[in-house]
Order: structure tokens, then C-alpha cells, then sequence
């Protein structure tokens, strides 16, 4: 399962996406402050999500991830 | 406020829209040119997990609670994390063995057993139909929402057969019977059905995000607007930050996150659309990031809407859960409020379809047919086609489910049991993952375990979560929540053991999930895995590296025909079956059907094929009454898969030695170079030999020609050529018999004595004899000669013929004037060294080897001085055979230093040459 | 104006013999030691003969013989190959690289004698 690259690769943004958005990292961004307007803690919380989502897609749309596993 | 009708209008157009899709989805899929072969599709299918709840509830949600309504996509994003890794394989696991939903995954897994997949497919049941209601409670609310006046009063609760609900989840049968449930698919596609799916999900994209806009942007003056008037207000400016009512509020997140993150994956909808409709492996590297990102913009107004709606209504004590429905309303945009309405509705009826289809699919498989096997009626050869008669129990099954949705709906009357009830049926299914997540990668796992794990999971999530929610909303005696079961304190359903702190989900989640799993691994290690068990393990977790060609077939047993066949024909109809058996035929290269050999081969692909109609479970059993097989034990199984990878391992050697073949080959042509090469030295060897035999010959018959033929020669002249004569016929019989000698000791023909040798009296003895040949030159010679010389067994003369050959090299080399030799001899308990050094020119690196090749000689070439080329080489040979070393040491310009060294007690082999 | 003859050989005793046969006949003789004083004492006196062996030091008889042969200036000079060495092979070769003749040691000294006469008379 965890034999190629990518498998280890989606397997660390795993974690990594886990630590991200929860205790203790996500409370660092539990503040009473705004960015440009809009609060930080929401925003922070999309704004972790879309860098996690674009890493999913940077990892698994890569050319050279492309490889025919059987 | 709208006219009822315009609404239910507008209602039904839609939903006639997504027949149309549904419909040109089919009708491509015939042609052969699917629709929905294409990764898009395929994501957008997945956002089906986007429910009513996520079209209400979530608003409802962040209105009271800030950002908590988000974990529930976190989770699942996070599961599109390794979606490439675990989805894949269950893709893989489900093609290959024809698998129809989740009961019959877990069924199959764990030995394909029946009570398993039926235990699952009821927790299904009892977990999904709450779920059901909620949508359609979400969507009569709606409904009364656009067509009451904003200060009626909500109709009291009408009976049954005239609530408009009743009707529309009739209504909804329907449409997902017509979905579903037209004909079986042995693979259990619905290619319209998930074209239709994708099609809703962007209808509920672009309406909410529509509705997201025009409060923002429409209410206010955009986001900054929008917060910092909600900053204004302490309520509100609450929501931006993590509302922590009560300890633990980070564990519940972490819990919340996990649970979403489950059910992404074994929600009864989620497994349908993610791996039983995939088409393409490949798809699934597109939605891992597609779907994610639809939840996030999907979610990217939730607070926006649900704040605004709060500052817009102010106290009045609007439904936070209708803001995207009221707040349209309010402004007076009915176009809008509409189109919210039916994107609501549609991701309502999305979420019905198709988990009505997976449910009614699992029900009909895992529950009803097993009973239906039992009875005799069956077990006749009865030439019923039963393929009507599975659909008849499918749709049946759809009608019921629906029918208990709309039962629960309306009977729970009260909203607390209804807002909840989408997480407790998430947790429902995560009962599901120990079993699944452990069979997909630990062949330990046995059918008691996962049947064992499942149960205590799913009974104490009824009694920590379902049994409560009942209670609270006025089913149950509430007694039991305060007090505990029978009055016991420590068995309070909300507080197990006393825990305290967490909230009743996550509680529930913790003590449902380590006890399913706990009894799940311990079970599981208790007993061993039956044959059946064992071959399945094997199946699946090995799915990856088993390709058709070499994977096991774990059968035994032996089969009919012309049985099979009329199995199939009843399951499937006879023309699928004929067409079916032909592949099959084709695939095995016989010419016809009749031809086929009924072997376990066949007996596996019948017994796939059926299970993609009526379950694996039930196939196992179908196959089992009609064909004569002996049960697998763990050691049959063993001994099966033995005679696979004996068979890969056999073919794996062939290539070896094949590779191995060719490289004796190139070894043996190799070979043969090198003798042709030695052939050639041979060769060489000879015409050396023979040029250098033939050089003094022609001096000495050209200068006795010469004598001969001139007598008047001057007497000087005379004189110098018979000397020449003379000298080199010395030199050819030198040649002559030192290249005889060469000859013999090579061949192994020469003659050894062995006596004891003096050596000390040897050295001195060649240097006496060379004595006068160093006076001439006027060479100093130096001897160095130990007192106490062991004697050694060796033969004299060769030996002699050694000293003299290194001293006369000596003679030979060292400069025409102050030329000095130096004679040296040192002896220990091996053996005896003896050197002689010279003070010439000394040999070069590159000579150093060279000077004990035959016919060498060393020096410079022009004035070479007499010699043979043949002294050196003798002498190694001589040394060599009495166990001994000859060697050169030189260091240019410091002269040369040949030493040997004979061991006093010669090795037994080095008395052969 | 006798003819000269260049004897190019690595054996001295040979050379001596060689030097005194040819006399006798009358002819001018030149010495070379080594492949390399060959090529010097062709290029520069151009002899009529060369009697060349084939085993000498810094460069054999046949290089000798192929590298006068490529020179357009060298062409009258005659080459006689004498060697020990009388396999066909090298007889082949060395008349492949443009050799005169070829006599194998050891000779008869009134044969080498004709031969000589012979080739320098082909010559005239």
C-alpha cells in the first residue's frame, strides 16, 4: 500500500492535513482580529483548506505520478 | 410568499429535468457512448454527501455555533487525502469480485457470510431511514416556508393521507424506482442515475452560492460590510471564533472531523456512487481534489448567509435552519427564493434517490434473499425467471424504505430528534469502518470478529445515541438518561462508566468505536480464520497484486454444466447468460459453449457474475446447491495459493535459467576466444623459437660459405669469422638446450632429484665458478652468507643453474666500470631467501613483468647483450617447483635485486609443476 | 659507380657477414642497426638495395618497407626482406608491402648473391 511515492507522499499530507486543523495548531488562529474585514479564525480555516485541497491536486495531477501501478 | 402551485410546479419540472438527464444518461450508455464516462461526472457524483442538511442545517448550524458546522467537510477532505490509496483499492476489490454494496463488501470479505452482510444491511436500515426523514422534513419546511404567509401560523400537523409530504415521498418512490430499479445490472450501474446525480450537484452549487451572493453583496456592502456590523454585536461576533461551551471543545472537533471523515466513505450513498457506480480507476485522481473543493465553495457562504440573517431579522425568532429560503423571501425576491427552493430540493431528493437505491439493493440482497433461498419453493428447479422477481423485491424495498422515512417524519413531530439525527446516522455507519479499514489490510480478521465488533458497536451506539435522542424527544421514559439502565449510575447512556465532559456524540463515538474495534481485533486473534475466510482475506487484501491470469482459484470440487448454466439463466435471464458463457468460452479459447471445461475456474466466474445480481453472499450459496464442493479448510487454502506462486515461482525460474543459458553462452564463446588466443601464443611461441634458432644459423653458414668459397681470406679476417662461427654455434646450443629444457619442465617431463642441498655451499660455489668471468669485467662482487644454513631438499644442479643464470644477468647489466654484484642470503624457520643485487640500470615498472617472458630480454635493445630471453623464465619454473618464489625488486636507476626464497619443507602440491 | 646496398639488421654477426659478402661482389655497402637508422640512411642516401630483416628494434622490416613504399621519392629503391621468420603469411605480407623479394634465414650465400644481381638488374 505504501510501496511508491505517491502512496508516502498523499500519506504525509494526511497527517500533516490533520495536525493543520486541529488542537493545538488550529487554535493559534483563534483570534479576535480581522483581515481585511472579514475574521481571521473562518478565514484562516478556508484558507488551510484550499492550500490542502491544491496540494491534493498538485500531488495526484503531477505528470510524473502517472505511473500504471498494479 | 408564492403560490403553492408555482412552487410545486416548479417542483415537479425539476424533477422532470433530472429524469430527462437521467434518461439521455441511459440512453448513451446503450449506444455505448456513456456520459458519465469522465472524471468530471464522476466528482461532481460525489457531492451527493451535500444534503439538505448541508443546504439547511449547516446555516441553522453556524447561526448558533460559529464555524462548528465546518468539521463535517474537513473530514471528508481528509479522506480525499488518501482517497487515491484506500478508495482505489476498494474500487479494485469491488470490480473484481463484483461487489454491490457495502453489506455485501463486508459479507464478502469476511467468508461470504449471509448473517454478516445482513447485520450490516439492517444497521443501514436503521441508521439511514432517520435521514430520510430529515430531508423530507427539510423540504416540506421549505415548502411552507414559500407558500404561508410570514405570520401564519404552521399548519397543525395534518393525518398522513393528506400530508402533502406523503405524497411527495410516494412521489420520490417513484422517481427512484424508475431510477433504480428498471432493470439489474449484474454490475449494479445506474449510468443514468449518476448522470442525473452530477447534474443536481452543480443545481445546488450554483443556487446556493446564488443565494450567498445576493446576501452579501446584495443585503450589505460585501464581507467587510457584513462583519463588521456583526463585530457590533457580542452574539455575534462570537460565531468568528471557536464557541466553546463546555471542556473538551477541541476533542469534539477532532471527533467531528473523524466521524464526517468515515462517513464519506461507508455512508450507504457514498460507497454506491464512490465505488460500486465508478467507471475508471483512473476518475478517482480527478475527484480526490475535485469533490473537496466543491464542499469548500459550497461552504464558502455558510457564515456570510447565517450571519446576515441573524443582523437582518434582528430578535424575531426566525428558523436560522430557512435563512436561505427567508432572507430572499424578505427582500422580496421570490425568483431567487424559488431557486434556492429547488436547489434545496434538489439536494434532498438527490440524497433520497440514491441512498433508497443503495439500501433497497442491500435489503434485497442480504436480507430477503437468503430467507427466499431457504424456503423449498426455491430450492426447486423452478424455471421462474427469477429476474423479475428480484425486481419486484427491489422496488418493494425502495417503496418500504421511503414509506418508513415519511412513518419517522411523522412521528418524531418534534424538531430535536430531526437536527441531530444526520450525525447519529453518520456515526450509525462508522461502525462500519473497523471491519472495513481492517479487512482491506489485515488478513487476520475473521467473520466472528467483524460480526462481533459490529453489533457491540452498533448496540451501544443505540444506546448512547439513538435510545436518547428518542427519549428527548418524548418517545421514551427519560428516566434512564439521569438515572441509567435499571438505576445503575455508571450505565448512563450519556455518561458511561461516569465519563463527563464530552458532548453525547463524541461520547458516543468513543465508546462505540474502541469497543467495535477492540472486540473486532480480539475476536479476530482468538480463532484463526476458516478456508473461506482465509481464501477471501487473501482475495482482498492481495487485490493489488493479484492479476486474473495468476491468481488462485479457491474451489474444490467439481461441477455440471448444463447446472451453471440454468443458474444463471434464472438470475439473469437467458439471453445475459448465453452471452455471459460465450465471453467466458471465447476467454478460455474454446470453440463453443458446450465445450467448456466445468472446472473451479468457471465455478468462480459463475458464482462473480451471479454475486453482481443477487450479492455475494447469496451467489455463494446459489453455487453451493447446485454444484458438488468440498468445504475449503485454512490448510486447502494454503495449499491452493502454494500451487499458485508455485506456478508464478516456476515460470519466474524458467526465465532465470533461460537469462542464466544465455550467459554460459557468452562465458563458453568468452572461452573460446581465449584458447584461440593461446592457440596463437603457441604460435608465437614457435616462430620465436624458431627465429631465434635460425639467427646464429645464418651467421654461421653465411661465414663458413664465405671461408669456403674465398681461400684467399686474410688470415686476420679468417680468424675473426671461425670465431664468430664458433661462438655463435655456442649460443645455438645454448639456445638449443635450454629451449629442450623449458620444453621438459613445462611438460612435466624433466627429471628432479631431491637430495639435501647445502645452500650456503651452492652460493659460494657459483660465484667460484663465475669467479673469472667477474674478474674480466672487472666486477666487485660482495658476498654476504649467513654462518648456519639449514639444509633443504631440492635438486643441486637445477638449483646451480638458477645462480648461475642471475649471476651471468648480473654480469650483463652492471655499467661497463665500477660495476658491483652483491650476493646476500638470509635464512629463517620457513625457508632460505638468497639475492643478488647490481648496480646497473635497473628495470623499469613496465619491464618488471616483462623480464620473465620467454624471449625477453631486458636492456637496451640496440646493444643487446648475448643471451637467450629463456634464463629468467627457467629459473622461475625451477624455483616455483620446489615451492619457492623468484622475484625482481628494482627502482631505477638503483640497479636490480633478484631474490628467491625455498621453503625448507616444499608444499606437497609444488612437487608437481 | 657500383651500386649501393643498405643491409639493415639488429644482429651484428650477421651485419659482418652480410658487409663482407657484398664487398667481395663489389657492391657499396651501408649499415643500418635499427628500423629507425634504416628509414634515416634511405631517405637520405636512397641506396639501390635495401637488404632488410624483419625483426629489429624501434621498427620492424615491414614498417620499414611500408613506410618507404609511400614515399613517391623512395620508389626505385629496391627491398630485399630477409628473415628467420618464414611463414607464408609473412611471405605474403611482405610481398603485400611492396617487397622485391624475400629470402629466409639461414641463407646460401651464392643464392643471396644471384638475387641480389637479379633485382638490381631488373632495376637497370
Amino acid at each position: 500500500m505504501f510501496k511508491e511515492l505517491l502512496s508516502q507522499r498523499l500519506s504525509a499530507l494526511f497527517v500533516g492535513g490533520w495536525l493543520l486543523l486541529n488542537f493545538p495548531l488550529l487554535a493559534l488562529w483563534d483570534v479576535d482580529a480581522t483581515w481585511g474585514g472579514v475574521p481571521v479564525f473562518p478565514a484562516a480555516l478556508f484558507i488551510l483548506w484550499v492550500v490542502l485541497i491544491a496540494a491534493i491536486a498538485w500531488l495526484i495531477e503531477r505528470p510524473v505520478t502517472r505511473t500504471k501501478d498494479e | 410568499m408564492l403560490s403553492p402551485w408555482i412552487v410545486v410546479g416548479t417542483s415537479f419540472a425539476y424533477l422532470l429535468l433530472l429524469f430527462a438527464v437521467a434518461y439521455f444518461g441511459d440512453w448513451r450508455a446503450a449506444q455505448g457512448r456513456s456520459v458519465i464516462a469522465n472524471p468530471w461526472t464522476y466528482a461532481l457524483s460525489l457531492a451527493v454527501y451535500c444534503t439538505a442538511w448541508t443546504y439547511f442545517g449547516s446555516v441553522g448550524r453556524a447561526a448558533s455555533g460559529g464555524v462548528w458546522f465546518l468539521p463535517i467537510y474537513l473530514g471528508p477532505t481528509l479522506a480525499m487525502v488518501l482517497g487515491w490509496v484506500v478508495l482505489r483499492k476498494m474500487i479494485r476489490i469491488a470490480k473484481t469480485y463484483r461487489i454491490t454494496s457495502i453489506a455485501d463488501f463486508i459479507g464478502s470479505r469476511y467468508g461470504k457470510s449471509p448473517l454478516l452482510a445482513g447485520l450490516v444491511a439492517l444497521i443501514a436500515v436503521v441508521g439511514i431511514v432517520p435521514y430520510i426523514a430529515l430531508q423530507l422534513k427539510a423540504v416540506s419546511a421549505g415548502f411552507a416556508l414559500l407558500t404561508l404567509a410570514p405570520a401564519a401560523a404552521p399548519a397543525p400537523q395534518a393525518h398522513w393521507s393528506q400530508d402533502s409530504t406523503f405524497y411527495m415521498a410516494l412521489a420520490l418512490a417513484g422517481f427512484t424506482m424508475v431510477f433504480g430499479a428498471r432493470h439489474l445490472d449484474s454490475a449494479e450501474r445506474h449510468e443514468g442515475l449518476v448522470a442525473a446525480i452530477a447534474f443536481e450537484s452543480v443545481v445546488k452549487l450554483i443556487a446556493f452560492l446564488a443565494v450567498g451572493l445576493f446576501v452579501v453583496y446584495g443585503l450589505f456592502d460585501g464581507l467587510t460590510d457584513l462583519f463588521a456590523r456583526a463585530h457590533a454585536v457580542p452574539e455575534l461576533a462570537a460565531l468568528s471564533r471557536l464557541e466553546q461551551s463546555g471542556g473538551f471543545a477541541w476533542t469534539q472537533w477532532f471527533a467531528l472531523t473523524l466521524l464526517s471523515m468515515l462517513s464519506v466513505i461507508f455512508l450507504p450513498r457514498q460507497f454506491q456512487v464512490m465505488v460500486v457506480e465508478n467507471v475508471s480507476e483512473d476518475h478517482l485522481r480527478r475527484a480526490v481534489w475535485v469533490f473537496p473543493l466543491y464542499l469548500l465553495a459550497i461552504n464558502l457562504f455558510v457564515l456570510p448567509i447565517a450571519v446576515g440573517g441573524l443582523l437582518f431579522f434582528g430578535s424575531a425568532p426566525v428558523n436560522a435552519d430557512n435563512f436561505v429560503l427567508s432572507l430572499p423571501l424578505a427582500a422580496g425576491q421570490n425568483a431567487l427564493a424559488l431557486f434556492a427552493f429547488v436547489g434545496g430540493l434538489s439536494a434532498a431528493t438527490g440524497m433520497v434517490i440514491v441512498e433508497t437505491i443503495a439500501v433497497s439493493t442491500m435489503v434485497c440482497n442480504e436480507l430477503v434473499m437468503p430467507l427466499l433461498l431457504r424456503t423449498h419453493h426455491f430450492q426447486n428447479e423452478s424455471r421462474i425467471d427469477l429476474t423479475r422477481v428480484l425486481l419486484l423485491i427491489r422496488r418493494v424495498a425502495i417503496l418500504v424504505v421511503l414509506v418508513l422515512g415519511y412513518a419517522y417524519f411523522h412521528l418524531a413531530g418534534e424538531a430535536y430528534a430531526l437536527v441531530s439525527i444526520g450525525l447519529i446516522s453518520f456515526a450509525a455507519v462508522a461502525q462500519f469502518a473497523p471491519a472495513v479499514l481492517g479487512g482491506l489490510y489485515w488478513k487476520g480478521g475473521t467473520r466472528r470478529g467483524a460480526l462481533a465488533g459490529l453489533l457491540v458497536g452498533f448496540l451501544l451506539w443505540a444506546y448512547t445515541l439513538m435510545l436518547p435522542s428518542l427519549a428527548k424527544s418524548g418517545w421514551l421514559d427519560a428516566a434512564f438518561l439521569t438515572q441509567g439502565l435499571w438505576g445503575w449510575h455508571w450505565l448512563r447512556p450519556e455518561h458511561l462508566l461516569g465519563m463527563q465532559g464530552l458532548d453525547n456524540l463524541t461520547h458516543s463515538l468513543f465508546w462505540s468505536l474502541m469497543a467495535n474495534c477492540g472486540v473486532f481485533v480480539g475476536l479476530s486473534l482468538w480463532r484463526a480464520p476458516s478456508g473461506q475466510e482465509a481464501s477471501q482475506a487473501l482475495l482482498f487484501v492481495d487485490v493489488f497484486e493479484r492479476t486474473s491470469s495468476s491468481s488462485p482459484v479457491f474451489w474444490r470440487g467439481s461441477a455440471q454444466l448444463p447446472d451453471l448454466l440454468r443458474l444463471c439463466e434464472r438470475f439473469m435471464g437467458s439471453d445475459k447468460a448465453q452471452a455471459l458463457f460465450l465471453t467466458y468460452a471465447r476467454q478460455s479459447g474454446v470453440r463453443d459453449v458446450q465445450a467448456i471445461q466445468p472446472d473451479a475456474r468457471l465455478v468462480q466466474f459463475v458464482e462473480t457474475q451471479l454475486a453482481g445480481a443477487v450479492g455475494s453472499a447469496s451467489a455463494r450459496v446459489l453455487v453451493a446447491s447446485t454444484v458438488e464442493e468440498e468445504t475449503l479448510t485454512p490448510d486447502d487454502v494454503l495449499r491452493i495459493l502454494d500451487e499458485t506462486s508455485q506456478l508464478r515461482a516456476h515460470s519466474l525460474e524458467l526465465e532465470e535459467k533461460s537469462a542464466s543459458l544465455e550467459k554460459a553462452t557468452a562465458e563458453l564463446r568468452a572461452a573460446n576466444e581465449q584458447l584461440k588466443s593461446l592457440d596463437r601464443l603457441k604460435d608465437d611461441f614457435m616462430s620465436s623459437v624458431t627465429h631465434e634458432l635460425r639467427t646464429p644459423l645464418t651467421s654461421i653458414r653465411a661465414l663458413a660459405e664465405l671461408l669456403r668459397d674465398d681461400p684467399k681470406i686474410e688470415l686476420a679476417q679468417r680468424c675473426k669469422f671461425i670465431d664468430i662461427i664458433v661462438s655463435e654455434t655456442e649460443r645455438l646450443s645454448r639456445l638449443v638446450n635450454q629451449v629442450l629444457d623449458m620444453a621438459k619442465i613445462e611438460s612435466g617431463h624433466a627429471e628432479w632429484l631431491t637430495e639435501p642441498v647445502n645452500m650456503g655451499a651452492l652460493v659460494r660455489q657459483a660465484i667460484a665458478t663465475t669467479a673469472e668471468m667477474f674478474r674480466e669485467r672487472q666486477i666487485a662482487v660482495e658476498v654476504t652468507l649467513p654462518d648456519q644454513v639449514p639444509l633443504l631438499k631440492a635438486d643441486p644442479d637445477r638449483l646451480m643453474q638458477v645462480m648461475l643464470n642471475l649471476l651471468s644477468n648480473a654480469a650483463k647489466f652492471v655499467p661497463v666500470s665500477g660495476g658491483r654484484v652483491g650476493v646476500s642470503m638470509t635464512s629463517d624457520d620457513a625457508g632460505v631467501t638468497v639475492s643478488v643485487q647490481d648496480n646497473g640500470p635497473g628495470v623499469t615498472r613496465a619491464q618488471q613483468a616483462l623480464v620473465f617472458e620467454r624471449f625477453r630480454q631486458g636492456g637496451d635493445a640496440s646493444n643487446r647483450p648475448q643471451g637467450t630471453g629463456l634464463g629468467l623464465p627457467i629459473s622461475r619454473r625451477i624455483v616455483a617447483h620446489f615451492g619457492g618464489r623468484l622475484w625482481l625488486e628494482s627502482e631505477p636507476p638503483d640497479g636490480a635485486r633478484f631474490s628467491f626464497f625455498l621453503p625448507i619443507r616444499p608444499a606437497a602440491d609444488s612437487v608437481n609443476n | 659507380m657500383s651500386p649501393t646496398i643498405l643491409v639493415a639488421d639488429d644482429e651484428p654477426n650477421i651485419v659482418i657477414s652480410l658487409e663482407y659478402l657484398l664487398r667481395r661482389e663489389g657492391y657499396t655497402v651501408l649499415i643500418a642497426r635499427d628500423g629507425q637508422e634504416a628509414l634515416d640512411v634511405i631517405t637520405r642516401d636512397k641506396p639501390d638495395l635495401v637488404l632488410l630483416d624483419v625483426m629489429m628494434p624501434k621498427k620492424t622490416g615491414f614498417e620499414v618497407c611500408q613506410e618507404v613504399r609511400a614515399v613517391e621519392s623512395l620508389q626505385g629503391v629496391r627491398i630485399l626482406m630477409l628473415t628467420a621468420k618464414g611463414r607464408d603469411t609473412d611471405v605474403a605480407k611482405g610481398m603485400a608491402l611492396g617487397a622485391d623479394a624475400y629470402m629466409t634465414k639461414p641463407f646460401a650465400t651464392r643464392e643471396l648473391v644471384e638475387k641480389v644481381a637479379e633485382i638490381l638488374q631488373r632495376q637497370a
